[in-house]
C-alpha cells in the first residue's frame, strides 16, 4: 500500500471535515512517503519471519495484535500533522513495543523491557510537557500554523525562552526514543532481549520513526531553520553534537562485545548517530543560511543512510535470530564455521555487514560518503574526520563478526546447526536484495523517494502552504 | 508564574524519586508524579480566573465570551491521563512478573543487564 504513495504530490486529508488549524490534519509528504515505505515494507517482512520463528513462544495472538499495534502508532505519527496527535501516536507505538520487548517474561526480559518502559515514560513525559509549551506560546497545535506562528513573531530574531526550553525537551524526549547517546542506556538492553523480528523493528524501524523522523519534523517544520535565527543554530549545533558522541560511543562499545544482538544494538546507536549528523548539519547550514544545495546534500546523506539502515540492520537481527534458533546461542566465542552450515543466513549476514561497514558497492558506501562529504563542505572537518575513523571501526567489528562465526572451522553448537526454513530466509534474501538494490539503483530510487523527502525537509514554507491552503 | 515554577519542581521532584529510589514500585510512583506534573502544567496554561464554560448560546453576552476558558487544553489532559493509565497498568503488571521471578523489588538486586 505505502508503495503505491511513490511519487504521488504531497496530500492533506482533514479529520472529520474541520479544516487545518481547527482540526486534526493528516499530512503526506516526500518524508511521510519515505517512512512509511521503510515502516510497512519491513514490518511486513518481520510478520513472515515471525510466522516460522516466533513457534517457540506462547500467546501468539497477543503477539501479532501488539505487532500491529506497534506498526499502527509508527504510521500515525509518521502521517501526523498536530503535536499532541504525534504524541498520541508516539505513546501507542512506544506501550506496544515496551509489551514487546518483554514478551519472553523470563528475567531478563523483564528487565529489560521495564528499563525500556521507564526511560520511555521519562521521554514521553518530556514530549508533552514541550508539547504544551509550544501550545502556550504559540496558541496551537497544528504543525503548520505553529510553524507560521513561530516565523512570523521570531523570524531571524532570538526565540522567547519557553519555547528554546521547549525545543530542549524536545529534543531530549526524541533523542531517548531515538536512542542517541547520551540518551542511550536502554536499548542495548532492550534490544537484544526482544524477539529477533522484534529486534529487527526497533533497530530497524521504531528509533527512526519515533526518534529520528519525529525529531526532524518538529525541527524543521515547527521550530524551523529557514529563518536564520542565532536560536536555530543553537538547536542545529545540539543536533551535531549529540550525533558526533552517538558514532562514537556506539561504535567504540559495539567492539568489545561478543553477544551478537548485543553488538548489533550499540552499532545501531552509532549508525543512528550518522543519520543525525547528515541531517544536523543540514540544519545548520540552513540555520547559518549557507548554501541551499549544500544543506539539501547533507539531508539527503542522512535520509539515504536512514533508508539503509532500515534494510540493512533489520536483516542482520533476522540472521541474528536464525543463527540463534538454528544453534541455541549468540555468543559469538561459541560460534564458527557458520558458513558452511548454514549458507543462506551466512550469505546475507555477510551482505549486510558489507553494507553497513560501507565498503564500496554496496549502500552504505555511499550514505555515508555523502554525509562525510557534506560535513568537510560545511566545514566541520573535525567533525568528519571522527565519522570517518568511526566508519573504520565499524568496519573493524563487522569483520569479527565474519571472522568470529561466518568463517572459520565448524565447531561446538555449529557442528548440529541446519539451514533454517524458507518461511524464515525468504525475508532475509529479499532484504539483502534491498540492500544491494540500493546502492546500485540509487539514480531510480533517488529521484523519486528520496528527493521528494529531502525537499520536504528544506522547504518548511511550503509545508505550512500545503496544510493551510 | 509562580504555579509553573511549582510545576517545574514536581516534575524534578518526580524525576529525583525516579532516579534516587531502588525500589521499583516507588520508580513507577516516581514516574506518575512526573506525569502527574505535566497534565498539571497543562491545565494551568488554559486557567483564567472567574473562567466559565464555553458554550455559545443565542443568548450569550460578548462580556460572557470574554471570560470564556480555553478547553483544548483541558481536553489533551483528559488523553494523557487515560494513556498514563495505559502505561502504568503495564508497569505495574512487569513489577509483578518482576517480583514472581526474583522475590524482590530492590532494582540493584534485580539488575544483571549491564546497559
Amino acid at each position: 500500500m505505502a508503495c503505491l504513495a511513490i511519487g504521488t504530490p504531497a496530500m492533506v486529508h482533514h479529520m472529520g471535515g474541520w479544516t487545518a488549524p481547527l482540526g486534526i490534519a493528516l499530512v503526506s509528504d516526500g518524508l511521510t512517503v519515505l517512512l512509511l515505505i521503510a515502516v510497512n515494507v519491513i514490518a511486513f517482512l518481520c510478520i513472515i519471519f515471525s510466522l516460522k520463528y516466533m513457534r517457540v513462544y506462547t500467546g501468539l495472538t497477543k503477539y501479532y495484535s501488539l505487532f500491529m499495534l506497534m506498526v499502527a502508532g509508527m504510521n500515525g505519527v509518521v502521517v501526523s500533522g498536530d503535536l499532541f496527535n504525534l504524541f498520541v501516536f508516539l505513546e501507542v507505538a512506544s506501550i506496544a513495543s515496551y509489551a514487546l520487548v518483554a514478551f519472553g517474561v523470563e528475567a531478563d526480559e523483564l528487565e529489560a523491557g521495564f528499563k525500556y518502559m521507564i526511560l520511555g515514560s521519562v521521554a514521553s513525559v518530556m514530549i508533552l510537557f514541550a508539547v504544551g509549551t509550544v501550545y502556550a506560546v504559540t496558541g496551537t497545535l497544528n504543525m503548520a500554523d505553529a510553524s507560521r506562528e513561530i516565523a512570523t513573531r521570531f523570524g531571524g530574531a532570538e526565540m522567547n525562552p519557553a519555547l528554546l526550553l521547549a525545543a530542549a525537551f524536545f529534543l531530549m524526549g526524541f533523542g531517548l526514543k531515538a536512542a542517541l547517546v547520551p540518551f542511550h542506556a536502554w536499548l542495548p538492553d532492550a534490544h537484544p532481549s526482544a524477539p529477533a523480528p522484534i529486534s529487527a523493528m526497533l533497530s530497524g524501524v521504531v528509533i527512526k520513526s519515533l526518534g529520528v523522523y519525529a525529531m526532524c519534523r518538529v525541527m524543521f517544520h515547527v521550530f524551523g531553520f529557514a529563518s536564520a535565527s542565532p536560536s536555530s543554530v543553537i538547536i542545529a549545533d545540539t543536533m551535531i553534537w549529540l550525533s558526533v558522541l552517538s558514532i562514537v560511543v556506539g561504535g567504540l562499545m559495539a567492539i568489545g562485545q561478543w553477544d551478537f544482538k548485543r553488538l548489533l544494538a550499540y552499532s545501531s546507536i552509532g549508525q543512528v548517530g550518522y543519520v543525525m549528523l547528515g541531517i544536523g548539519v543540514g540544519a545548520r547550514v540552513l540555520a547559518t543560511g549557507g548554501t541551499r544545495s549544500l544543506a539539501a546534500l547533507a539531508i539527503l546523506g542522512g535520509l539515504f543512510h536512514l533508508i539503509n539502515h532500515a534494510a540493512f540492520k533489520s536483516l542482520l537481527f533476522l540472521s541474528s535470530g536464525a543463527i540463534q534458533q538454528a544453534t541455541g546461542t549468540r555468543d559469538m566465542k561459541m560460534l564458527s564455521g557458520l558458513g558452511k552450515r548454514m549458507p543462506i543466513t551466512a550469505a546475507t549476514t555477510n551482505l549486510a555487514a558489507l553494507s553497513i561497514a560501507g565498503v564500496p558497492p554496496f549502500s552504505g558506501f555511499w550514505s555515508k560518503l555523502i554525509i562525510i562529504v557534506a560535513t568537510i563542505r560545511a566545514g566541520h572537518t573535525a567533525v568528519a574526520v571522527v565519522a570517518i575513523a568511526m566508519a573504520f571501526v565499524t568496519l573493524a567489528y563487522y569483520v569479527k563478526v565474519q571472522k568470529e562465526m561466518i568463517f572459520g572451522p565448524v565447531r561446538g553448537p555449529a557442528e548440529s546447526a541446519k539451514e533454517v526454513s524458507p518461511v524464515m530466509y525468504v525475508p532475509m534474501i529479499i532484504l539483502a536484495i534491498v540492500c544491494v538494490g540500493f546502492g546500485l539503483l540509487y539514480p531510480v530510487l533517488g529521484s523519486r523517494i528520496l528527493e521528494p523527502a529531502r525537499d520536504a525537509l528544506l522547504n518548511g514554507a511550503e509545508y505550512v502552504k500545503l496544510v493551510l491552503g | 508564574m509562580t504555579v509553573y515554577f511549582m510545576c517545574a519542581v514536581l516534575l524534578m521532584m518526580g524525576l529525583y524519586c525516579l532516579v534516587a529510589k531502588k525500589n521499583i514500585v516507588k520508580k513507577i510512583i516516581g514516574i506518575v508524579i512526573m506525569e502527574y506534573a505535566v497534565n498539571l502544567y497543562l491545565i494551568t496554561i488554559g486557567y483564567k480566573k472567574g473562567g466559565v464554560a464555553p458554550i455559545i448560546e443565542k443568548t450569550t453576552s460578548p462580556e460572557l465570551l470574554e471570560r470564556f476558558v480555553d478547553p483544548l487544553p483541558q481536553a489533551l489532559v483528559l488523553t494523557s491521563i487515560v494513556i498514563g493509565l495505559g502505561t502504568l497498568a503495564l508497569m505495574v503488571s512487569l513489577v509483578i512478573r518482576l517480583y514472581e521471578k526474583h522475590g524482590t523489588f530492590d532494582m540493584s538486586q534485580i539488575s544483571k543487564l549491564r546497559g
